[in-house]
Formats: structure tokens, C-alpha cells, sequence
């Protein structure tokens, strides 16, 4: 694969680089700066950064207040922790419609070590159910500074943004822009439909090269708007190839593959294969072994796609 | 608006403020009468006379802020919105009606006035600090105002919260608890005592002030205080009775949750015709 690096790295350096254009951008960190990259913003703007301690619930409506002010708020933690603050989600940001963006890193099973307790895998079923909530879920670097830039710019949030710790191979090219609600096709095909998002869309390129020397030829869709999610793209794909597998991060329950499956039962029903965490927690372990463990590796998706062939 | 310090007309607004209550509540069938009588002098004096604000521009950018922590005691707010001229009074009769502005807890986006969507406890102190310091980030003097329930500072995210203000010398945050000493299941004290409570914020690092919440003069004196302190942030820590100013009302936590019944209400009519003592 080509080069990789962290989402949460592009995510750092091009808060940094927006906070130069918009000086209404402020960050907020619950002790976690070094880790969600949003140091490189604190460091260059010190005055517009609150690092707020440990405290995710006290984060999430500080935010909220800086935002009624005028304020464009980044607020930043593991995404697990911040899920604490689901209801200040739910009854601030989403119920007043306050354009907070929550950019959320560590999440999915490639935290690795640091086991069950910091890897998210419920987090976006947990704000998928909630009105006003937008979701992104970049695939690589590049996708995430669109993202990111999106974001400074348009106000019309709240927004989660969920992001890895790993790094992640880069799926699209240099001039590739983000559309938000617009999944984006990184590679044709007829005989299947791959729709992923996050790491998995690296996982479902390389999926497409197992089943590609099998000839099958399979179509990868970077679903990496999550909510609101780009049905139009998903019924299309099961109308022209009627067989379609979903590849995430996270648990089969709520998330990519229980959104892609609502649009398809009432629209366009077709076969279906769900990959992802099989409601359950994860574990200790370095991020390729829990890949491998919990059915996360693009063999994986190369044998649930091959199942509904 | 109007704005005075006159205390006979503050008591006269306040007598009137109380009435709006426990009609509005009795029109809707059910609200939070008691906590919103024991806040009726602060926020009196708060709208008439301490914050500067425009009724007929309720997003002035300048405004001072007032959030309503405690948002279930929302009918002395939209009382005194109403009275302020923010809207009509007769608005009030449409409490907790479908289709109305006026929700059952407060809601930022339909009230013209309301600076915050209430009704979880807990989350006021932190977006007022927000509020203060993105004043602070524009340099605009403005200030921020924050009403919590006693029961309310029960909550875990209140004394993160509390923390955060002193930690950035927030001087243009106010708080305010409405002490009114009951809550939903009964006293403060059997529930889960707050006492001392005086110590608790100061040792937070808050200046604190302790008055009787239903005394113009001791809020007005208490406010100068707060606004003329630097350096931190002021707690006014307001002595209050539940149910203030209805004799059969005063310090029962029944009417935490209920509004009256048509005899109680013509009872309560008869003695809200005079300003209280």
C-alpha cells in the first residue's frame, strides 16, 4: 500500500493551519492534547485553547457556550471518554443545534494495547440516533484535512468526527476533495459492493486485490459521511450489482452497517454481509493481532463478499 | 425597558411575576411553581435592573447573559420575559402547549430572550464559563449570569465546572444558587446534604456571598460585589424559600412538580393581592 499515516495527525496540523485563516477557531482538550494532535493548535494559539482537564462532560458544554458566544469550537478527547457526555451531546449540541465539532480520536479496535476500556466501538450508533448530529468518518490523511476544512468553514454543526490512532494507509490522491454526504468510489467493479468506511476502506482496497485474482471484481465505497448518509449511492449499488458487504471499525450493531442496511430494506433490498465487531468488547493486543482476532483484515471482507457470490 | 431600583416597584413586579407563574402553570396543567417562586427577587433584579439587555434585540451581541441552570423553573424566566417586553403576556397562558414557544423547559431556540436549552441539570455553569470566555477571547465587558438549584449542584459536571472558572479567573461569571433547600424527593439534607456549602465553593476558589434571596437590597448589594470583584469568579449563595409568597406553598416540596388545584390557585389569587412584607 501506499504511504500511511494517522488521521489524527492531519487532523492536528490542519486545525493548526485554520486556526491562521479563522480566528473564531478555538480548541478544547481534556487532557489528551499530546495524544489528539490538538497540541500543535494550543501551542500556536495558546489564548484560544482551553485545556479543560479531565473533564469531558464540563468540555463538551464549555464548548457549547464558546459557540453561542460566536466561538468555532474543535473539542477533542478519546472518543470512549467523550461518549460519557452523550446526554450534553444530546440535550445541548444536538437539542439547541450548537455548531460544536467533536473530533474524537482512538477509536475501533486498532487502539491496540490499551484495551477494551479506550477502543470505541459503539460510538456511532451512540450519535447516529441523535437529531441534528452530523456524522464523518475520514478513510486517510487526505481525506481528513477536507474534512477538516469543511468543517472551520461551513458552522452548521454539531459534527462528530471520528478518527484513529494507527496509522492508515492512503487510499486517495493529493486532489481529492472531500463532498460533504457524498460517498466517494475508489475503485469500480460489477460483482460486488464493498461499502466501508474509516481504516476499513484501506481493508476493502486490499480485499479487492484477493478477490480481484479470483476474478471478482468489486466496487469500494467510501461511505465516510455517515449521517447524514448518501442513500442515493447505496440504492444504486444495490440495483446495479444487488450484492453488498459492510466493512467498519465498530460494532455490526448501529453503525455503518445498520445504516446501510435501513436504507436498503426500505428501498432496495439485496444480500448482505456486515463486517465488523460482533457485539462484543475488545482486548489488549497490538492493532494487527486485534484486527486478525475480531474478523477485521481484508480477508475477511474478501470471504464475506465471496460468501454472497 | 423600564429599569429601577426602587424597591416598592421591584416588590410590585415581583408580586405580579408570581401571579404570571401560577397561572401560567395552572393554564398549562403542570410546570415547577415552587423552585420558580423562591427565584422570583433575583431574577427581578437581575432583568430590571442589573443586566444590560434589549428586549426588542434579544441576540444583541453585547447583552449580558443570563442562564437558567435550573430550566424546570422556567416559568419565573418567561415571566419575567414577558413583563421585560420580550414578548407578550399573554404568550404565558400558552405554557407547555403544543406548537407553543414557551417549553416545558427552556428552549434557546424558540423563546426570543432565552440564552440557554435547559431541562438536564448540570450543564449551565459550564457553558456560562464558555459564554465568559469567549467575552474574555472578543474583550467585550459583558457578563454572564447563572442560576443552579440547590439539588442541582448534586451533580457531578456543576463542580467540574466549578473548578474550571477559578482555574481561568473567570470574573464575569456570576452564579447564582437558589437555596431553597428542597428538591423532588424532599430536603437537601436527607437526600444528599450540601452543607457546608459556603466552604465548599470558597474552597473551590470562588468568592462567596451569602444573603437572603428574597431581600432586594441584600441582591443588589451582592451583585455590586460580584461585579466588583476581579480575579475570580462570585457565587451568591440566595437563602430562599420554595414556594415563596403563597402561605400553604412556602417550603413544601409537593409543589416541586405540580401546579395548583382551582380552589389552591383562588387562594393563592387572595394573597398575591398585596406586595409581600
Amino acid at each position: 500500500m501506499p504511504e500511511t499515516a494517522a488521521t489524527r495527525d492531519a487532523y492536528g496540523k490542519t486545525l493548526e493551519r485554520m486556526g491562521e485563516r479563522y480566528p473564531e477557531i478555538v480548541a478544547l482538550d481534556a487532557d489528551l492534547s499530546e495524544s489528539t494532535r490538538t497540541i500543535w493548535f494550543a501551542k500556536k494559539f495558546p489564548e484560544r485553547f482551553f485545556q479543560m482537564g479531565i473533564a469531558e462532560q464540563d468540555m463538551i458544554a464549555t464548548a457549547a457556550g464558546l459557540a453561542s458566544a460566536g466561538k468555532v469550537p474543535f473539542a477533542s478527547s478519546f472518543a470512549i471518554f467523550a461518549s460519557r457526555a452523550w446526554e450534553q451531546v444530546r440535550n445541548l449540541l444536538c437539542r439547541a443545534e450548537i455548531n460544536v465539532n467533536l473530533c474524537l480520536t482512538h477509536t475501533g479496535i486498532s487502539v491496540g494495547e490499551d484495551g477494551a476500556s479506550a477502543q470505541a466501538l459503539e460510538d456511532i450508533a451512540a450519535f447516529r440516533v441523535l437529531p441534528n448530529m452530523r456524522i464523518i468518518v475520514p478513510a486517510d490523511d487526505i481525506e481528513t484535512v477536507g474534512v477538516i476544512e469543511f468543517l472551520a468553514a461551513d458552522r452548521n454543526g454539531p459534527t462528530y468526527v471520528r478518527l484513529g490512532r494507527s496509522k492508515t494507509p492512503r487510499i486517495h490522491a493529493q486532489d481529492y476533495k472531500f463532498v460533504f454526504g457524498k460517498a466517494s468510489v475508489p475503485r469500480e467493479g460489477k460483482d460486488i459492493a464493498i461499502i466501508a468506511c474509516g481504516v476499513m476502506v484501506g481493508k476493502a482496497m486490499e480485499a479487492t486485490e484477493i478477490l480481484a485474482a479470483e476474478g471478482i471484481e468489486a466496487r469500494v465505497i467510501n461511505m465516510s459521511t455517515i449521517k447524514p448518509i448518501d442513500a442515493d449511492t447505496i440504492i444504486a449499488a444495490s440495483k446495479e450489482i444487488g450484492k453488498i458487504v459492510t466493512a467498519e471499525e465498530h460494532s455490526i450493531i448501529g453503525g455503518l452497517g445498520g445504516a446501510v442496511a435501513e436504507v436498503l430494506a426500505e428501498n432496495a433490498p439485496c444480500s448482505m454481509k456486515r463486517v465488523g465487531t460482533r457485539d462484543t468488547f475488545g482486548e489488549s493486543g497490538t492493532p494487527d493481532e486485534l484486527l486478525e482476532k475480531y474478523g477485521l483484515q481484508p480477508h475477511h471482507i474478501a470471504a464475506a463478499a465471496k460468501s454472497l457470490l | 425597558m423600564e429599569k429601577t431600583t426602587d424597591i416598592s416597584r421591584l416588590k410590585e413586579i415581583a408580586r405580579q411575576i408570581r401571579i404570571d407563574i401560577l397561572e401560567s402553570t395552572f393554564a398549562a396543567g403542570s410546570g415547577h411553581p415552587g423552585g420558580s417562586m423562591s427565584a422570583v427577587e433575583v431574577i427581578v433584579a437581575l432583568y430590571w435592573s442589573e443586566m444590560n439587555h434589549r428586549p426588542d434585540e434579544p441576540h444583541w451581541p453585547d447583552r449580558d447573559r443570563f442562564v437558567l441552570s435550573k430550566g424546570h423553573a422556567c416559568p419565573v424566566l418567561y415571566a419575567a420575559l414577558a413583563r421585560a417586553g420580550y414578548f407578550a403576556v399573554k404568550e404565558l397562558k400558552n405554557l407547555r402547549k403544543l406548537g407553543s414557544f414557551l417549553q416545558g423547559h427552556t428552549d434557546m431556540l424558540k423563546t426570543p430572550g432565552v440564552d440557554f436549552s435547559a431541562g438536564s441539570l448540570g450543564m449551565g455553569l459550564s457553558f456560562a464559563n464558555g459564554v465568559a470566555l469567549a467575552a474574555r477571547l472578543d474583550k467585550k465587558d459583558y457578563r454572564t449570569y447563572v442560576m443552579l438549584g440547590d439539588g442541582e449542584v448534586q451533580e457531578g459536571q456543576i463542580w467540574e465546572a466549578a473548578m474550571t472558572a477559578p482555574h481561568r479567573k473567570l470574573d464575569n461569571v456570576c452564579a447564582i444558587l437558589d437555596y431553597n433547600k428542597l428538591q423532588i424527593d424532599g430536603f437537601n439534607k436527607d437526600i444528599k446534604g450540601l452543607e457546608p456549602i459556603d466552604e465548599k465553593w470558597a474552597a473551590f476558589g470562588w468568592h462567596v456571598i451569602r444573603i437572603d434571596g428574597h431581600d432586594f437590597e441584600a441582591i443588589f448589594k451582592a451583585l455590586d460585589s460580584a461585579r466588583t470583584t476581579k480575579g475570580k469568579p462570585t457565587i451568591i449563595i440566595a437563602d430562599t424559600l420554595k414556594g415563596k409568597g403563597v402561605s400553604f406553598m412556602e417550603n413544601q416540596a409537593g409543589f416541586h412538580g405540580r401546579c395548583l388545584k382551582p380552589d389552591e390557585m383562588e387562594k393563592a389569587r387572595e394573597e398575591l393581592k398585596e406586595v409581600l412584607k
